[in-house]
Order: C-alpha cells, then structure tokens, then sequence
C-alpha cells in the first residue's frame, strides 16, 4: 500500500478502497433493484394513487365536525379496552414467568425444557393478536373474554422473550459468590438472579401494557372486545363523524396510557 | 451484645404505609372486579371448543394446493413492504430532525413530536381502514399504512439517537467554519447512520409482519389471502398460509437480526 | 486444617493450569499467595469451595474430603468456606443488610430467605460485625450506592457470616485505590486474629504481602515455588516468581519496602 501512496504521490485520498467500493455499489444495486422490482411489478391503479390525496382530503372533510353526541357510550367501552389490555397484561406476565425460566439457557433444567420454552416464546410471537383473536371470537364467542385471552397469549411471548433474555445477561459473578455460601439453587435464584431481572420485568410489563394498549383497540374488529366495534359500526355505516371522535378518544387513550406507563417506569425504575 | 438491634425490616418500596395499602388494595380490588365481571358463557366455551375441534379438523392437514396464490399473496406483501419501508424512512428523517429536541427550533420540534405522536398511536390496522376507505382496496391502501407506521416507528428512535449525539463534533465542524450541510454530513450523519441502517432493516422486517395482518382489512398481501381463507372456510389452505407466514417471519426475522448484528 | 495434596486441575484437554500442588494451612495464619497473572492462583482458592471442579488430588477441611462432596453436602461444606471476590460480587440491587445475609442462605429456610425474615441472632450478629467494620449505618442502603472499600467490607461480613472455618480471598484489593486497599488488608488480618480463622488471599500486591500476612506462597505456572515467612522473600525468590511476566517490575516495590 506504502508503496502505492509513493508512486502516485500522496494528494489522492479515497476513504474506501477499491473492494470496499465495489460492495458497498454492490449492495446500493441490490436495494435499488428490490425497489424498482418492487414499483413495477406491484399491481396498483396508479389513477386511484395520484387521484388519493382529494380523496383523503374529502374524508377528513366528512369526518369534521366529530360527532360527540354517542361520547358516553365511547368512554364507556373505551374503559372496557382498558380492562382487556391491563388484565391480559397481568395474565400475561405471571404465566410468562415460568417460561422466561425454562427458556433462558442458564437457567433451565435441561435441554427439553429449553426447546419447549423456546416453541412456546416463538409460536406466541409469531402469530398477531388480531390472529390470535380470530381464533378466541371462535372459541369464546364475540366478546371481551376472546379479546384478554387473545392478547394475553401474543403477550407471553414477548415478556418470556425480552425476560429470557434479561436472565441470560446478568451478572453471573453475584450467583458466583452465593453458591460459594453453600445456598440452595433457588435461593440463589431469589438472591441473585431475581433483583437483577426485577428492572427488566417491570420495563418489559409496563411497555407491553402499553403495546396492548394499542392492540386492544383493534381487537373489536374481529368481535373480540374493546372500542374497535363502535369504529368498525361508525364506519360501516359511513357515519364518519362519529369515527372522527373514535378515533379522537383512541388518540387520547394511547396518549394517556404513555403518560402513565412513562409515570411508573419513572417511579419504579 | 445486647446494644446491636435484633429486628430488621426490608425498607418498603412505598415508604407512606397509607399509601402502600392502599395501592395494594385498589389493585386487588381492580383486578379481582375485572375478573368478576367477565362474561364467561360456559355453555359458550364448550360448544366453542367443539367448534375449534371442527376448525382444527378442516385445517389438517394443512393444504399447499393453490401455491401459486400463497406465493403471489407473499411477494405482494414484500413489495408492500419494501415500497412502505423505502417512503416511510425517507419520510422519518426530516421528521426526525424535527422533532429532536437539540437541533429543532421549538415550533417546529412541537410539530415533530405531533406527527410521530399521531403515527404511533393508531394500530397499523385502523390506520388500514381508513385508507381503504380513502383510496380503495388493494396494496396502495397497504403501502401507505406502512408508511405511517414505519414513521411512528423510525422517526422516533432516530429522533431520539439525534438527541443523543456528541455536539462536541457539531462545534468542531462550527468552529472549522464548516456551512450548515457539511456540518450536517460531517458531524451528524456520521453519527446516526449505523443506528439508521439498523432501523431500516428492522423495519423491513417488521413492515412484512404488519403487512400480513393489514391485508386482513384489505390492504393487500398475505393478509388478504388469509382473510379470503377464512372467509371461504377454506381452513386447510389458512393454516397452510399461517405456516408460511411464520416461517417467513422466523427467517426474515433470523437475517435481520444478522444484518444489524453485522453492521453494530 | 486445609490440607491440599497432589491437586491437578485442566480445563478441557489442555495442559494442566494446576500441576500436583500440595499446600497444607494450619492454625489461624493469614497466608498469601503471590504470582503472575495465569499462574494459577485464581483456580486453586476456586477449586477449594469447588467453584471450579478439580482434576484429581485431594483437598481435606478439618476432616472433610471436599473433592468428592456432591449436592446437599457440597453446600454444607461450602457454608463452612467463607469467600471474597475481586469484584465484591454483590447483588447490585439488594440492601447492604440483605447482602450480608446472604451469607446466611444455607442455614436459613427457603421461607425465611424470600421473606426476609432472618433470625434475629442473625441480624444481631450481622449489626456487631457491620458495626466492626464499619458499615452498620449502610444498612439500609442499597449496595451500589457504596463506595469500592465499602463494598468490599459488605462482601467480607458476608463471608462472615457464614461462620467459617476458613476464608478465601480472591485479589480483595485489587479494584480498589491504594489507600482503601491497605485497609481492607489490615482489616482481614485483624479479623483473623480476632475470630482465629485462617486467611488464604490471592494478591498482586507484594508489598501488602509482605506487610499483612504471615506466610507467603509463590506460584508459578500452576506449581508452589516458593513457601515461607514474608522475610525470607528476597530479590531472588521475587525473580524466580515473576521472571520473564510484566510483574517483574515488582521487584522495585520490593526494594522500597526492605
């Protein structure tokens, strides 16, 4: 290289060399191509596209102004979409518990209870709440019970995931020096494992409470439960001012809800 | 030996004992109520699971029959997903600079916040319904919803790594007398982009997931597969396209996260 | 008594770390044991608590064959082999109280651990020796709000509290300041005096050696080469120990403290 830089003088600089260049051009093309693959192939009307922003425009036209006269019945079941994320929430985290444990790797029994707390963490995960509840509305019938189960079961796998994985990281030199004092392994679990995982347990439940938040919004669309029925209805019936205060009071819950969760991690963590 | 207390309490969590119980209390009660009150048909649930057993019997084994249209569903659901992820990120970067709080002017830093706000509070499938209404159903009505959602989701983390910079290498480039763009390539870019690389991937990723769900509302995909199915009780040929769309998820998830591990 | 006789220890199919090493400590004599990183110091102290699962060779405490001890009994030898670590290994999170009963943990019922309710001679014999070291008002306190030397004291009354027969000492000093360090020294060597415990310490720093303990022992790619009285360590015996390892240097502490 020493010699490169001599013979051709030493103003010439480049930050990539000549390799680093080509794959560097070689993955800009491949982005690129996936694009315009992407572009051309997608089947859209491309009238519908430059003719969208009127359109949207006239909606948002229809919706205003919100219609507030059904307010009472919106907070009411506005309040019921808050029940279903909290409770499903708290079933959640207890059962998710044993499952982070038998999941992460330096705490499980043995290689079976791993396999078996990973197929759980990954089929939970794998298929959305909206899936999920699908299934439930078929089991319990429409209603909030379909809605908590629904989202409790895509919750486990979330908090069992991010938990197992707390487990895994800690510090493994306290654990260390509680089994040099001769305790039991699950007093080396109460000791030294559980208040180091005890800030990420209390993070992960409060950011899923407020994920489920959300997702408890939407569950009513498949007849699980919560404010999405009285949206799914407004819109059906193009009563779009009524879906405007939907959607209002939907703001203002999710808006509401990261207040408090940012509230609780403020004071607990 | 007696001067040496023989009683210990572990300091409370809520020092204010009225407080603590009360917290205590409340939770009980507000659990021990929502659990009271729901609405549980027993009678409902057994036929329900009868039911379920009939779902389940349809659905096996499941059915790869009509390949050719779970294949067709998916590659639209990557195109949804790469245009979404392509205007969504283009999209979060002004955003973004708007609404960190160090470089953005106060007005415009409230209009940031607002619009990332705004994208992150609806579900992605609301988001869906509306534009279908808007602008019809099929996958524009997909790639737009991703587009907000990607921006609730983007903007804000990359606002937040804007407002975690070194402004030392800011002044530096000030103090060089560098114009604004420069000091902007120099001394900021430099700093955001492996986050930016890393978030980009993770929301291909994760726009490829929603778009499986957001075609149920029909935006297109995977989803609108699923959701026709469904609707055709067609249940060996829905598990057939639930399989594929977690293996996908499993393996994009796998080379996402090797990606970003890569470039970190 | 620790008696040590012909210990072998490697890890996977390697060359042994730990090379037919004998050593026997008796009576209550505070014995360091000196040498160059990778020679092995850490690995003996761990193989007499079994943190780490020795070769073959045998190792006696007061009559017990630790080496062949499995499950129930393992943690009942263990209670009796007190430890303190390079990196106090605390648990960050729990109170400075909670952490020195910890030490407690084999005695005390699985209840009791979770519950918080420990004996009461337990916690007035956890207060004697916190206020012996000198941190009876952390009590309260979580422990990563305390300084290095405060911590290292929590993770000495830990120990104690064990009531054991013998104390290992992992470099206690070597994350600490010098000053915080000559007293930590001088505290393990009062207390062993004060409670007749005999004291193994892992150390880098000669000059403590020298100072605080009794009996020296130098190791040396996994072999003792050295065993006797502080005074008897001279210019010679620091160059066959640290010879050729960026410890060598030590000779110049040496030098300063005859």
């Amino acid at each position: 290289m020493t010699g490169i830089s001599e013979q051709f003088g030493r103003e010439d600089w480049s930050r990539h060399t000549p390799k680093e260049k080509a794959r560097r051009f070689g993955i800009f093309a491949v982005c690129a191509l996936a694009v315009f693959w992407a572009l051309g192939s997608i089947e859209i009307i491309w009238a519908w596209v430059w003719d969208s922003p009127s359109q949207m425009a006239d909606l948002f036209g229809r919706m205003y102004p919100p219609d507030t006269s059904n307010l009472g019945s919106i907070l009411r079941v506005l309040w019921e979409t808050v029940n279903i994320a909290t409770f499903a929430t708290a079933l959640a985290v207890i059962v998710s518990l044993p499952v982070a444990y038998i999941a992460a790797q330096n705490t499980t029994p043995n290689r079976g209870t791993l396999w078996l707390g990973r197929l759980i963490l990954v089929s939970s995960r794998s298929v959305n709440t909206i899936i999920w509840a699908l299934l439930f509305v078929a089991i319990f019938g429409p209603g909030i019970v379909a809605g908590v189960v629904a989202i409790m079961f895509r919750s486990i796998g979330f908090i069992g995931k991010l938990l197992g994985e707390a487990i895994e990281e800690i510090d493994t030199r306290p654990v260390e020096a509680l089994e040099a004092t001769g305790a039991s392994r699950f007093k080396v679990i109460a000791y030294a494992i559980v208040p180091q995982v005890m800030p990420t347990f209390w993070a992960v439940a409060i950011l899923r409470w407020d994920i489920n938040l959300r997702e408890s919004t939407v569950l009513g669309l498949v007849g699980a439960g919560g404010i999405g029925i009285i949206l799914q209805g407004a819109i059906d019936t193009f009563n779009w001012p009524e879906a405007a205060t939907v959607l209002l009071a939907i703001l203002a819950l999710v808006v509401l809800g990261e207040i408090v969760s940012a509230f609780l991690r403020r004071r607990i963590l | 030996m007696s001067q040496h207390p023989d009683t210990w309490r572990k300091p409370p969590f809520i020092a204010n004992a009225l407080l603590r119980w009360a917290v205590y209390l409340g939770a009980l009660a507000y659990f021990g109520w929502v659990a009271a009150t729901m609405p549980i048909d027993w009678a409902r649930v057994a036929q329900g699971i009868e039911r379920a057993g009939r779902i389940f019997g349809g659905a096996f084994p499941p059915s790869f029959e009509r390949g050719g249209l779970l294949i067709d569903g998916f590659l639209e659901s990557l195109k949804i997903a790469i245009l979404a992820t392509v205007g969504g990120v283009a999209l979060s970067i002004p955003i973004a600079f708007m609404a960190a709080r160090n470089v953005a002017p106060l007005p415009v830093f409230y209009a940031g916040r607002a619009i990332i706000i705004i994208a992150r509070s609806f579900h992605p499938v609301i988001v869906a319904i509306i534009f279908v209404k808007a602008v019809g159903f099929g996958p524009f009505a997909g790639v737009l919803t991703l587009v907000v959602y990607s921006i609730g989701f983007v903007a804000k983390m990359l606002a937040e790594r804007i407002e975690e910079i070194d402004f030392g290498q800011v002044e530096a480039m000030r103090a060089a007398g560098a114009p604004y763009l420069s000091t902007l390539v120099y001394a900021i870019f430099p700093q955001i982009m492996p986050r930016q690389i890393g978030l980009t991937i993770y929301q291909l990723d994760s726009n490829l997931r929603a778009s499986a769900v957001v075609g149920i509302v029909g935006a297109g995909g995977i989803g609108a597969t699923l959701a026709n199915a469904f609707g055709r009780y067609d249940y060996d040929f829905a598990l057939a396209i639930t399989i594929v769309i977690v293996a996908v998820i499993l393996v994009s998830e796998a080379i996402s996260g090797q990606i970003r591990k890569r470039i970190a | 008594m620790l008696k040590i006789t012909d210990l072998v220890k490697s890890y996977g199919g390697g060359a042994p770390v730990l090379k037919n090493l004998d050593l026997t400590i008796e009576g209550e004599s505070v014995v360091s044991i000196i040498g160059s990183s990778g020679a092995g110091k850490s690995t003996l102290l761990r193989c007499i608590n079994r943190l780490v699962e020795p070769t073959s060779g045998s190792i006696v405490l007061n009559g017990t064959e630790l080496t062949s001890l499995k499950g129930r009994q393992l943690r009942a030898a263990r209670r009796k082999i007190g430890m303190v670590f390079q990196g106090f290994n605390l648990v960050d999170r729990l109170t400075v109280m909670e952490n020195v009963q910890s030490g407690r943990l084999g005695y005390i019922s699985t209840w009791a651990a979770i519950m918080r309710r420990y004996p009461k001679e337990d916690i007035r014999r956890a207060y004697e020796l916190m206020e012996r070291v000198g941190i009876a008002q952390y009590a309260n306190t979580r422990a990563d709000q305390l300084s290095g030397g405060e911590r290292q004291r929590v993770g000495v009354v830990r120990a104690l509290m064990q009531e054991p027969e013998i104390l290992l000492a992992d470099e206690p000093t070597a994350s600490l300041d010098p000053k915080t360090s000559e007293q930590i020294m001088g505290l393990l060597r009062d207390l062993a005096g004060e409670l007749k415990l005999p004291v193994l310490i892992n150390i880098h720093n000669v000059t403590e050696a020298r100072k605080y303990t009794d009996r020296i022992v130098g190791m040396r790619f996994g072999r003792i080469i050295f065993d006797d009285l502080p005074d008897a360590l001279d210019e010679e015996a620091m160059e066959r120990i640290y010879s050729g390892s960026p410890h060598a240097d030590r000779g110049g502490d040496l030098r300063e403290a005859s």
